[in-house]
């Protein structure tokens, strides 16, 4: 990942209202993103377990599917020219969210020059048990549509 | 039936659905409607104002959740398994969201709801949302016109006994 595309993908996460609302940041190794959403008292939905807001979880990963689309290049080396739009999305619950840091990571499975379908995967202690995955469709505009 | 007399709901001691603002507007069996307002911090896409879809996404969640409580018409513990969500059109920037979840069918382990979120009118909705929920994630699970609380019914039924997480 360039350090322009880095850029522009912190400063994709600091301008959405609701990403700071949720507290989302992201970390970048290599071509490698990482979003993070720190354990924070008002992201829980059952205080009994607790657990964490099962919508938030889901949006938690829509917000990685945006931040990874936002560096997303076609082949010609263009991006996208304004954020992707959610078409629709499934989420489904693996583990119960307990009351400490999450992580997610997006996997472009395909870009279209209409659609783009990603994948989400998001866990807390340990990589290989994922508490939730999304996939979904996303409508996306090439910033130069005659090159694509 | 008036929400304060509604069985135990997740509003009042959901710590998110206070941090979005989402409110109970009305409960029947099997069916809830709830609200969450519009506010600038909440907002998704920064040019052009509409609310983040993320939130769509956990009023849906919410509202689906309280139309299990509606339909088992008691206190238990659910586990959401999926969340399937269709968004028809964005949002009009600056109105406030609304969403109505009917759980249509409910098994001896499994809820069913559908539901739809809109900003101004029900039959133009801005999402819509299928999901399916685990009963009784912890302890036997609920049924409907079974009467007996939790723990009664932990005492009298070990059926789900391995379940208990």
């Amino acid at each position: 990942m360039s350090q322009a595309d880095a850029d522009r993908l912190i400063q994709m996460l600091e301008r959405v209202p609701y990403a700071r609302f949720l507290g989302i940041h992201a970390v970048l190794a290599g071509d490698e993103m990482t979003a993070v959403l720190p354990y924070s008292p008002h992201l829980i939905g059952n205080v009994h377990l607790p657990a964490l807001h099962g919508g938030v979880l889901g949006a938690f990963m829509e917000m990685t599917a945006l931040a990874q689309l936002s560096i997303v290049k076609y082949p010609a080396g263009h991006g996208l020219a304004r954020q992707p739009r959610p078409v629709d999305v499934t989420v489904e619950y693996l583990r119960s969210g307990r009351p400490v840091d999450t992580y997610a990571r997006a996997q472009i499975k395909r870009l279209g020059r209409r659609v783009a379908n990603v994948h989400v995967e998001a866990w807390q202690e340990a990589r290989d048990k994922p508490i939730a995955a999304l996939h979904g469709h996303f409508h996306v505009t090439p910033a130069s549509s005659e090159h694509s | 039936m008036p929400v304060d007399e509604a069985p135990e709901t997740r509003i009042g001691d959901a710590p998110q659905a206070v941090a979005l603002g989402i409110r109970t507007l009305s409960v029947e069996p099997g069916v809830a409607t709830l609200t969450a307002p519009y506010r600038a911090e909440l907002v998704g896409d920064p040019d052009t104002g509409v609310i983040a879809g993320g939130v769509v996404t956990t009023l849906l969640d919410h509202a689906c959740g309280q139309a299990v409580y509606m339909a088992i018409g008691e206190p238990t513990s659910i586990a959401t398994l999926d969340l399937r969500i269709d968004y028809m059109r964005a949002a009009e920037p600056g109105l406030d969201i609304f969403a109505r979840a009917h759980c249509y069918k409910v098994t001896k382990r499994v809820a069913f709801v559908r539901a739809t979120a809109y900003d101004k009118d029900p039959e133009d909705p801005v999402a819509t949302a299928q999901a399916a929920f685990m009963l009784g994630t912890r302890g036997p699970p609920a049924q409907i016109g079974d009467k007996r609380t939790p723990a009664e019914r932990a005492k009298g039924e070990r059926a789900n006994a391995g379940d208990a997480e």
